[in-house]
């Protein structure tokens, strides 16, 4: 199976706050707003650096949004950043409205997604945002899984035209894609090539995707895992010409399993080649307070939950 | 400049266009786009520094945002009439396939419009950012909006109100059209707007008041004495006193027409009050 080695545990919302501070060196049409936040989103370097580029809104995030979709018109690239809660759920007509129908090239930058924020519990605990976006006609959905991948998708996203929901998280969780890996929006990850099954995870499931294959090649097993860091548009492509290899596949994903990109695999597999499919997703639920780890655990959404769901699909066969 | 004589033809003519292109369909708004005539001929004709033709950014023209959207017969009518679109296009007004959709939108490309509206209270919002790209850029362009008076009532204008005076948001003019009719009765019945000068002036704005905004000189007076304000530290408000159904005598008074068509015999009755001056589209 192919090595990936954890180069130090960092947060995704750091891949952010780096991704911002380059984007702030090299694209001088980017400009950052935030809703009382800063901190959390590590955007402090990019608001040194170009203190005029940057609108501090308070805890106003309607007002963020319309006020991010009118610094476009003039030509500006605005990253509007948030919780993730408060990005898509709180403001989901005024992004629809003055960011999607009307065709802004906003980029709304959102942490603290899923179980993962831990604590604070499910009021910030969005599990649906995922769905909410991918509704949106002419939004762009990424889910980046690591340091690294987030601060890569952020500087791709500044030269895609068009609104785009860019999705990370609050926990230190394993650094593993390369530094240098190019991001291509709409473009799936081939991580290890397998013949069993199909092991398609987007963020922070992504390294206990390739836990769970380490685990299962020691049971014979042989997995192939995907990365899907773009759930809209979808690499149909890269999706189908894995199950037809494997026959069977598991999506893991830190969102509800109805909305996110268990469903948004289904909808290929079922027009293009039905194969029997395992969801490793929230089950239709709020979350709670607790540590990341007991939360995973407790909602399964980690390795352990990835082995026993390839192991019942494979039975599907 | 047009002269005064010019201006008032254009206005009867805009009635006469939103009354044809909302019983053409049997639907649509003439109660807000009547009472807002004055304001939109003025604004286009006499105040706003334009450049030919169209683009999105707008840099180096002042641009203009209607917040609330479904006064858009009006709208598409003054667009129409300064060159922006045919003229003929007015007659697809809400029909299949049309650019001029029931409310405003980029979507399918109309010249003149900068972002969508119908869904109310997000115009101010989107006006403060175009104003803030505008200081970015080094454009010395002003950036005007209009609002409903019953749309004050959506939350996300108070953030908004408060960011443009905190943030010193000072090339935009916010003008609310104080018509005191929402769809459900008269603002102060339905859920009272109180004094709306006062509300934006301890907010921090700079505020006048233009006390009959169906009088064209009045409102082009008030919309340049709004720019003279401009560029002193603080967003200025325009409070725009109106009737709703202006023009049309059993149009006014009333809330009734907010969101009604007018019958054939209806719309004789409207037309005649105001007799074509520039030709029909």
């Amino acid at each position: 199976m192919t090595k990936y080695t954890d180069q130090g545990k960092q947060d995704t919302r750091s891949g952010y706050g780096a991704g911002m501070t380059e984007l702030g060196r090299t694209n001088p049409n980017v400009v950052a707003l935030c809703a009382d936040l800063v901190g959390s989103l590590k955007i402090d370097t990019f608001i040194e650096e170009n203190p005029e580029r940057f609108f501090q809104v308070g805890i106003a995030e309607a007002n963020m949004m319309g006020i991010a979709a009118g610094l476009t018109i003039g030509g500006k690239i605005p990253f509007a950043s948030t919780f993730a809660n408060f990005a898509t759920g709180r403001v989901y007509d005024q992004i629809r409205q003055s960011i999607a129908y009307s065709d802004k090239n906003v980029k709304i930058c959102a942490s603290h997604s899923g179980l993962t924020l831990g604590e604070d519990g499910a009021t910030h605990q969005i599990l649906e945002d995922i769905g909410l976006m991918k509704m949106l006609p002419g939004m762009t959905v990424i889910n980046p899984c690591d340091f690294n991948q987030t601060k890569a998708a952020t500087i791709a996203i500044a030269e895609h035209h068009g609104p785009v929901y860019l999705r990370f998280g609050r926990p230190k969780v394993a650094n593993f894609t390369p530094a240098d890996q190019k991001f291509e929006i709409g473009k799936a990850l081939m991580l290890n090539e397998g013949t069993d099954v199909t092991i398609i995870a987007t963020g922070h499931l992504v390294w206990q995707a390739l836990l769970a294959a380490e685990s299962l090649e020691n049971q014979g097993i042989s997995a192939e895992v995907i990365n899907i860091h773009t759930i809209k548009p979808l690499d149909d492509k890269a999706i189908l010409d894995s199950v037809k290899k494997t026959g069977c596949v598991v999506t893991a994903e830190e969102h509800n399993y109805l909305g996110g990109l268990g469903e948004s695999v289904s909808r290929v597999l079922a027009t293009h080649h039905p194969t029997p499919q395992e969801f490793v997703a929230t089950q239709d639920t709020f979350g709670e307070s607790g540590t990341p780890e007991q939360l995973m655990e407790k909602y399964g959404l980690n390795n352990k939950a990835i082995e026993a769901a390839v192991l019942k699909v494979m039975k599907r066969k | 400049m047009p002269n005064t004589q010019e201006l008032q033809d254009l206005v009867v003519q805009v009635r006469r266009d939103i009354l044809r292109m909302v019983h053409k369909v049997n639907s649509g708004h003439p109660g807000g786009s009547l009472g807002c005539t004055e304001f939109f001929v003025a604004l286009y004709n006499e105040v706003m520094d334009l450049k030919e033709g169209f683009d999105m950014d707008g840099i180096g023209e002042d641009l203009f945002f209607l917040s609330n959207g479904h006064i858009s017969p009006v709208f598409y009518s003054v667009l129409a009439r300064k060159g922006y679109f045919p003229l003929e296009e007015l007659n697809t007004f809400r029909l299949i396939d049309s650019r001029l959709q029931g409310h405003p939108t980029t979507h399918e490309g109309l010249p003149g419009v900068r972002v969508a509206s119908g869904s109310l209270g997000q115009g101010m919002s989107v006006a403060i950012g175009a104003a803030l790209a505008k200081k970015l850029n080094g454009d010395d362009h002003l950036v005007f909006s209009l609002h409903g008076d019953g749309e004050l009532q959506e939350g996300q204008n108070w953030e908004a109100i408060m960011y443009a005076a905190g943030n010193k948001v000072d090339n935009l003019i916010a003008t609310v059209d104080r018509n005191g009719q929402q769809i459900d009765g008269g603002t102060e019945d339905v859920l009272p707007l109180g004094d709306v000068a006062e509300k934006f002036r301890v907010f921090g704005w700079d505020v006048l008041e233009i006390e009959n905004g169906n009088d064209l000189e009045q409102v082009i007076a008030g919309l340049k004495e709004a720019k003279s304000r401009t560029g002193k530290g603080k967003p200025v408000c325009i409070v725009m006193t109106t009737e709703m159904g202006n023009g049309v005598d059993f149009m006014m008074h009333t809330h009734a027409w907010h969101g009604k068509a007018p019958s054939d015999e209806q719309l004789a009755t409207a037309l005649a009050q105001n007799p074509e001056t520039l030709g029909d589209y």
